[in-house]
């Protein structure tokens, strides 16, 4: 299968007014022929369900949680990018493109991430326009901060709930279009297949979460906006409900999965204290800002952190990066984090955390600017773990927290499959194999209110509508496979319970896929998946009935999805023979223990096609081409 | 820790419930509320018991998915904090807890102590808003609001929806709820254009979905995971009057 990107060509700065030129467009009169589904409604799902209802499209929309308010996109803390240079610190929307490619360690597309820089701005305009209470300075004017990977202040907030604003803004906007009759809404309905009509997307199945009733839907193409597969590992800082389902049966359909061992471990997390603990909850990284990161020089140093004096303690990321310090990306400070611990200097009751410290900030600016700043973190910390951070330093330790890989996509956001597009932390293409803080929020957006509603008009205008119905036999086999799979799922009848298999699969991939990864655990793991999903169809325990709300049976469905997925991601991380971003392989490091790039090799996305179950999918190669960035060595030092 | 716990069970809407009994064993002080209940749900399934249903996600406090009302108080009676992020640590040893869901008739119970909050969207959907195409959008810094005004709004702006204010009010009023989207988009400039039609619209459907009126108890307030001022339901008030006298 040849990939084509279809990025366009010409100079860099010029490829997304070109391509919009070059476009097709729907006349306005005929958009109200169009339906198209979009599932998930976080970010990317409300706003490009809301744009393209604006825009005069039919919109069916669907979610599994009850509201689309409930996104797991409302719980990014820290913030979002965009280069408007209003601090006059020489930002640009170059100087943002390259930051990104760069964080990203040159493993994505260079016109996505251009055009991510570029639209960046009209984000922020939008924002403001709905209402978001962004940070203002005195003078009224907006607000920045500074953020992980970047040394401009670049970084719009609404405390620590920017996430919450900017989904709040498009759940109004998709409200607003709900009201008016554009938009369909389908809460509590969980998609669990794709429908192809003549290799078209034309539809999905879902599951009405409340009823169990199986559902056809047709439309004249599907948006999939259904986030990151980070509950792969289990613990994450991702809602429960995330899951890799929507993607994984569109992959089963013959989507290409790209990267998918790409997934980012966030430095900042309270640490993990017991078995019982269903999901690590982040402490946004804008602490780093004004707090320090250390651990004690010496191993076994079980002193409380006041009584080890600064001669003795280690603040390792200020030794190792001196220019970024405390705000090295997100990557490399997880990795040292883990360094020091495996080192035997971590600190708390599992040896499992570093401290992130904010007595010398609090003695600099003063409890109430540390108060106004991240009052709200400090009060979750305090909940948490009964701790107060004013008092004694944070104790943080990585998570898994957002997954570059997805769905491949060409620039127009359209997978393989014709008329399937896939936007947002579902896709696989802006960030590369690391995400900069504060760019999730922004590529979100930027795919649902300012990308999506354009490329999506080329693929309407050049099939036209179709109006496609359900009765077609496409639909009645795809309605049949998701019911079998339910009732087997029911039939097995066995001991042991969805949530310990889950916790069994999410403990292999933490320790052979997680931080660091090496060729014999990756083989490892693949076996261990295999024993443990064949385990899964013959011991899983499901409960209830399918014709009422039963969250057993949506878990069951979920975790087997993870099953299948997790031994992907471990093919895709034993291929991928370099180390790059937030993929670290233990084979391929630096004398110093940095990640060391095959630039020559692996300069490519790695997309991945089903090709049966238990079989090893087959690798597919999108070279990636650089005209206008030399790729460098990542130094933060 | 041990404890007794009596939770609300119920098949569906249709069917009647009631308490059931049920010991929850060998707990940390550090989980939370959910993951306790988690661990009563692994044993009741290894028992072959149906395990107890609950809306939850992100457990960190900010989706507003769970609920339940913990010895008789919405999200257990911690200030400022929701089921999911309360900790265990809050009981005694040995203590009776009895949960059950949010009650208010515009919130029907689907299973156990998961009710249908849809009405809450209703009411966004009414008027919720600022009517800001995609697109059209001046330069975000062309309108300076002042930093007080904008630190208002976002107290406003904190609500993540739960419904605890209704769960609390005994008028089952969701006027905190409510007044806090009036509030927030009333004070800021993007929100002027329509003030005065999303006042009448949010508080027309409000009482369509059979939400009860604020009689000044402010359970709501005392009650709030995000601890929303309750001076957001007077604001409401003068902005309706305002409203429906002009």
């Amino acid at each position: 299968m040849k990939l084509d990107s279809k990025t366009p060509s010409g100079p860099l700065a010029d490829k997304w007014d070109n391509h919009r030129f070059s476009i097709k467009l729907v006349n306005p009169a005929n958009k109200r022929k169009f339906t198209a589904i979009v599932v998930g409604t976080g970010l990317a799902g409300a706003s490009a369900a809301a744009s393209l209802a604006e825009l005069g499209y039919n919109v069916k929309a669907f979610c599994f949680q009850d509201s689309p308010r409930r996104a797991h996109s409302i719980g990014a803390q820290g913030g979002i990018n965009a280069a408007k240079n209003y601090q006059n610190d020489g930002d640009s929307i170059w100087r943002l493109f390259y930051d990104t490619i760069k964080g990203g360690d040159f493993r994505s597309r260079e016109a996505n991430t251009y055009r991510l820089a570029q639209v960046s701005n009209n984000i922020i305009d939008q924002c403001v326009a709905q209402g978001i209470p962004f940070a203002r300075d005195y003078g009224g004017l907006l607000a920045n901060r500074s953020f992980g990977g970047a040394q401009v202040s670049r970084t719009f907030y609404a405390r620590g709930q920017t996430g919450q604003q900017l989904l709040l803004g498009a759940y109004s906007a998709l409200q607003r279009q709900i009201g008016l009759g554009k938009v369909k809404m389908f809460p509590r309905t969980e998609m669990l297949d794709l429908v192809l009509v003549d290799g078209h997307a034309k539809g999905i199945i879902v599951r009405n979460l409340v009823t169990g009733e199986i559902e056809r839907h047709a439309a004249d193409a599907v948006v999939l906006g259904t986030g990151g597969y980070g509950r792969v590992f289990n613990l994450s800082t991702m809602g429960l409900g995330c899951n890799v389902t929507a993607a994984y049966r569109a992959y089963k359909r013959g989507a290409l999965f790209a990267n998918p061992c790409f997934t980012q471990i966030h430095p900042t997390c309270i640490p993990h204290t017991g078995d019982y603990q269903s999901k690590l909850t982040l402490m946004s990284e804008s602490l780093r800002n004004d707090g320090r990161i250390w651990v004690p020089k010496n191993k076994g140093d079980k002193r409380a952190p006041h009584d080890i004096p600064e001669n003795e303690r280690d603040y390792y990321l200020e030794r190792k990066y001196p220019s970024f310090g405390n705000l090295a990306p997100r990557d490399i400070s997880s990795r040292s984090a883990k360094e020091v611990c495996d080192d035997g200097r971590g600190v708390g009751p599992t040896g499992y955390g570093v401290y992130l410290d904010f007595s010398e900030a609090i003695g600099r600016l003063g409890q109430q600017v540390i108060r106004e700043k991240y009052g709200n973190l400090f009060e979750m910390y305090k909940l948490i773990t009964d701790e107060d951070p004013y008092e004694v330093p944070m104790r943080i330790y990585p998570a898994s927290h957002y997954t570059m890989g997805g769905l491949w996509v060409d620039y127009n956001l359209m997978s393989n499959i014709p008329g399937l597009h896939v936007i947002g932390e579902a896709n696989f293409s802006d960030h590369g194999a690391n995400r900069l803080g504060a760019s999730a929020l922004m590529q979100g957006l930027a795919d649902g209110y300012f990308i999506l509603p354009y490329t999506i008009g080329d693929y309407f205008a050049r099939v036209g509508a179709q109006n496609i119905n359900t009765d077609r036999p496409e639909f009645g086999a795809a309605e049949e496979s998701v019911r079998s799979r339910i009732e087997r799922l029911f039939a097995v009848k066995g001991k042991r319970t969805v949530e310990s298999f889950h916790k069994a699969l999410g403990l292999i991939m933490w320790e052979k896929a997680g931080l660091a990864r090496n060729d014999a655990g990756l083989k490892e793991a693949i076996s261990h998946i295999a024993a443990l999903r064949e385990e899964f169809w013959q011991d899983a325990k499901v409960l209830g009935d399918n014709n009422e709300m039963n969250q057993t049976i949506e878990r069951a469905g979920r975790v087997a999805d993870f099953l299948e997925f997790a031994e992907m991601f471990c093919y895709d991380a034993l291929n991928r023979e370099e180390s790059c971003g937030a993929h670290f392989r233990e084979e391929y490091q630096t004398e110093e223990g940095e990640a060391l790039r095959n630039d020559k090799k692996f300069a490519y996305v790695a997309a991945w096609e089903y090709t049966g179950d238990g079989v090893k999918p087959e690798l597919h190669k999108e070279e990636l081409t650089f005209e206008n960035v030399e790729l460098t060595t990542r130094s933060y030092k | 820790m041990n404890f007794t716990l009596r939770v609300w069970r119920q098949k569906n809407a249709r069917e009647k419930g009631c308490l059931e009994t049920y010991q929850a064993r060998d707990i940390s002080e550090d989980m939370s509320f959910l993951e306790m209940l988690d661990v009563v749900n692994e044993n009741l399934v290894k028992d072959g018991i149906e395990p107890i249903h609950f809306d939850h996600d992100c457990r960190e406090g900010i989706c507003g998915a769970c609920s339940l009302v913990i010895n008789g108080i919405p999200h257990g009676g911690k200030k400022g904090c929701t089921t999911c992020e309360l900790r265990m640590r809050n009981f005694a040893d040995g203590d009776t807890i009895t949960v059950e869901p949010f009650r208010a008739g515009a919130f029907p119970v689907i299973k156990d102590l998961m009710v249908d909050r849809s009405a809450l969207d209703r009411i966004m959907q009414a008027g919720g808003f600022v009517s800001a195409n995609t697109g059209g959008a001046p330069d975000a810094n062309a309108l300076p609001i002042k930093k007080d005004t904008v630190e208002s709004a976002m107290d406003a702006a904190a609500c993540i929806g739960c419904g605890a204010c209704v769960a609390a009010c005994k008028n089952a009023s969701a006027m905190l709820f409510v007044s806090a989207k009036v509030s927030h988009l009333a004070q800021l400039p993007q929100g002027q254009v329509e003030r005065v039609e999303r006042v009448r619209k949010m508080v027309a459907r409000m009482d369509f979905e059979g939400f009860g009126n604020c009689t000044n108890y402010y359970e709501c307030e005392a009650v709030c995971p995000k601890e929303i001022s309750v001076k957001n339901i007077a604001r409401m008030n003068r902005e309706f009057l305002k409203a429906i006298t002009k």
